[in-house]
């Protein structure tokens, strides 16, 4: 997978490269208008995140270029501003997600990988890991086949987990994924504490062999056994 | 008025005294004539002289010796005697006053009475009071009317440009108050407030705008910080000890991104960036909203009890009702306590938000003021009522808190 990383600020573009290359993906990067200009004209990409303010040019503007020129990579836009209006333009003009800064890594890793599935699905839309697999169509957890009974937020928990499986999943990371954007309140934490311990007993009860580990009371990583 | 009814008052009590002054002293004048006619006709016929008392006339003479009739002096005397006037249905007492004076008649001195009608005190009182009500009036309408035609028509501008002021809101507002006049003292105060406006007005716009960018160039620093300390704690081995500091760390990071986010959409709010008003119906994103916090009410033990009395439709951005409601009821759940309530109450015109919490009302003024934190929630931005209280403001629908029956009250009126 080749992903071109269109952002002017080195730091923010180094620990995005940083991050996304731990996930075997293939990194391009590009630090102002023209030279991403340039390679979205010669290259293809499988993903692009676009930064919107760019030196020398708006990055919607790349985005009608690559309409111009017929092709349909998979866009995220990943911009400081969370304006409405660059939003609706940014998805009009064939952007695919719209991520506002700051992110957490796992959520941009689950929005690459979700924009990536949405594209290459091969009918089943499903994510599998050593004896489990996670239905995303019809939201069913499977363990060797058999079917095992998640609440909402459970699955939704587990997914997150299985887009970043390997990774580190801080508890922010995971609230805001969950419970939306405009959480305000710490005590978040407790509950997501509550969830994870309900989901590893499910995890555990039903002989999968993936389990969640706590990394140093930050956050989560799922691991295969 | 009641200044008037004074003034009114004081100058008859001077008026009435001056009058009486004025009526004496023609009076006074008239005894000083008759005493001449009566002299000069005793000279001519002496019968004058018998009339010894005022039975037969308006005069009596008395003779008197020499010795006291060169000490004697003229008196005025105001007294009354039985009399019957026209207007009297039997004879009663009448004020008079009388001239007693003396004059020689062929060597001999005689002693002259004369008396003359006074005018009836009480009567005078009487048509004075009704006279001095009679001005009072008069005036009063006079002022009155003088206030309506000419005053009002003076000062219409200046009342013009009140009322343009008093409706005028800094950031909302897109014209001055602007009115038409002549009068070089109030096209001055127009000046005046103008420039004062425009001062206000470009300060608002500085302090907006301040706040925008500023947390708008947050963004990517955070970002980055965040990042970066995410791929650190992937990446090494730390003992237990250090990779706590960096926790800490990285909460405070969070704390600083909550509450960037929480300024930039006040700021959005206020610069009115959302405006895609629809009908939004407040039930369907109650129920919504109460599925989404449902297992977290469920965790915290507290039971959420939602009454819908009335479907409420409103025209607002959808985002923003959602964040209206969102807040509201994530502010009743976490400011809770074990197995409290939250009660929602959907009426025609009005959403309530009833939670059981502390055992005290919450400072009704600085409730929804930016900054807001209760003592047991630190880590809070203090941001989410702030926000409530601007999508209101921004809609004009108005917000409070009451503290009744043990549970904090917080509604919306739409």
């Amino acid at each position: 997978m080749k992903i071109l990383v269109v952002e002017d600020e080195k730091e923010l573009l180094k620990s995005i490269h940083d991050s996304l290359i731990q996930e075997q993906f293939l990194i391009e990067t590009a630090e102002n208008y023209q030279s991403a200009s340039e390679k979205i004209a010669v290259y293809s990409y499988d993903c692009i995140l676009l930064d919107i303010m760019l030196p020398g040019g708006n990055g919607l503007q790349l985005l009608q270029q690559l309409k111009d020129m017929g092709k349909s990579e998979n866009i995220i836009i990943i911009s400081a501003k969370d304006s409405l209006d660059d939003k609706l333009t940014g998805l009009e003009l064939g952007a695919d997600d719209y991520l506002t800064k700051p992110f957490h890594n796992a959520e941009l890793n689950a929005r690459i990988k979700a924009v990536l599935r949405r594209k290459n699905q091969d009918g089943k839309n499903s994510i599998k890991l050593s004896n489990t697999e996670l239905d995303l169509t019809e939201r069913i957890f499977f363990v060797d086949g058999e079917k095992i009974t998640l609440n909402r937020k459970e699955f939704d928990i587990l997914h997150f987990f299985l887009l970043n499986k390997k990774r580190l999943v801080t508890k922010t990371a995971l609230a805001e994924h969950v419970w939306g954007d405009h959480i305000d309140q710490a005590d978040n934490f407790d509950f997501i504490y509550y969830q994870i311990k309900n989901l590893r007993k499910k995890l555990q009860q039903s002989n999968a062999d993936i389990e969640i580990e706590a990394v140093y009371g930050i956050g989560y990583k799922l691991i295969e056994k | 008025m009641g200044y008037l009814l004074l003034i009114v008052s004081f100058w008859s009590v001077i008026f009435y005294f001056n009058m009486l002054d004025e009526i004496k002293d023609s009076v006074d004048e008239e005894l000083e004539n008759y005493k001449r006619q009566i002299v000069f006709k005793a000279e001519k016929d002496p019968s004058i002289l018998q009339q010894k008392t005022f039975d037969e006339g308006f005069f009596s003479v008395n003779p008197i010796s020499k010795k006291e009739a060169l000490n004697f002096k003229d008196t005025y005397e105001d007294t009354e005697i039985y009399a019957q006037d026209a207007d009297d249905e039997a004879p009663e007492l009448e004020p008079v006053r009388i001239l007693t004076t003396v004059f020689e008649q062929n060597g001999n001195f005689y002693e002259l009475k004369i008396f003359n009608n006074m005018v009836e005190e009480d009567d005078l009182v009487k048509e004075l009071l009704w006279d001095a009500a009679g001005l009072y009036v008069l005036l009063i309408f006079s002022i009155l009317i003088l206030n309506n035609l000419v005053l009002q028509r003076l000062w219409k501008p200046f009342y013009e440009l009140l009322h343009e002021l008093k409706n005028y809101r800094l950031g909302i507002s897109k014209t001055f108050p602007r009115v038409e006049t002549k009068t070089k003292e109030f096209s001055d105060l127009q000046d005046a407030v103008t420039t004062l406006l425009q001062y206000s007005e470009k300060s608002y716009e500085q302090q907006k705008e301040f706040i925008g960018n500023a947390s708008h160039e947050l963004q990517t620093p955070l970002a980055i910080a965040i990042n970066k300390l995410e791929l650190l704690i992937e990446k090494e081995d730390f003992t237990e000890n250090q990779a706590e500091k960096i926790a800490e760390i990285m909460e405070i990071i969070e704390r600083l991104v909550r509450l960037n986010k929480s300024l930039l959409l006040l700021t959005k709010i206020e610069n009115k960036q959302f405006f895609d008003n629809q009908e939004i119906k407040v039930n369907d994103i109650v129920r919504k909203n109460i599925d989404d916090l449902q297992d977290i009410a469920d965790f915290k033990q507290v039971e959420i009890h939602f009454t819908e009395n009335n479907e409420l439709s409103v025209n607002a951005d959808a985002a923003l009702m959602n964040i209206v409601i969102s807040n509201l009821l994530r502010n009743a759940i976490f400011h809770n306590i074990k197995s409290g309530k939250v009660e929602i109450i959907v009426d025609s015109k009005k959403l309530s938000v009833l939670n059981t919490g502390a055992e005290k009302s919450l400072n009704q003024e600085k409730i929804f003021t930016r900054f807001q934190k209760s003592e047991e929630h630190q880590s809070g931005s203090g941001l989410g009522l702030a926000i409530v209280k601007a999508i209101a403001e921004l809609y004009d629908f108005s917000v409070w808190y009451d503290f009744k029956n043990g549970m904090h009250e917080f509604s919306v009126n739409f």
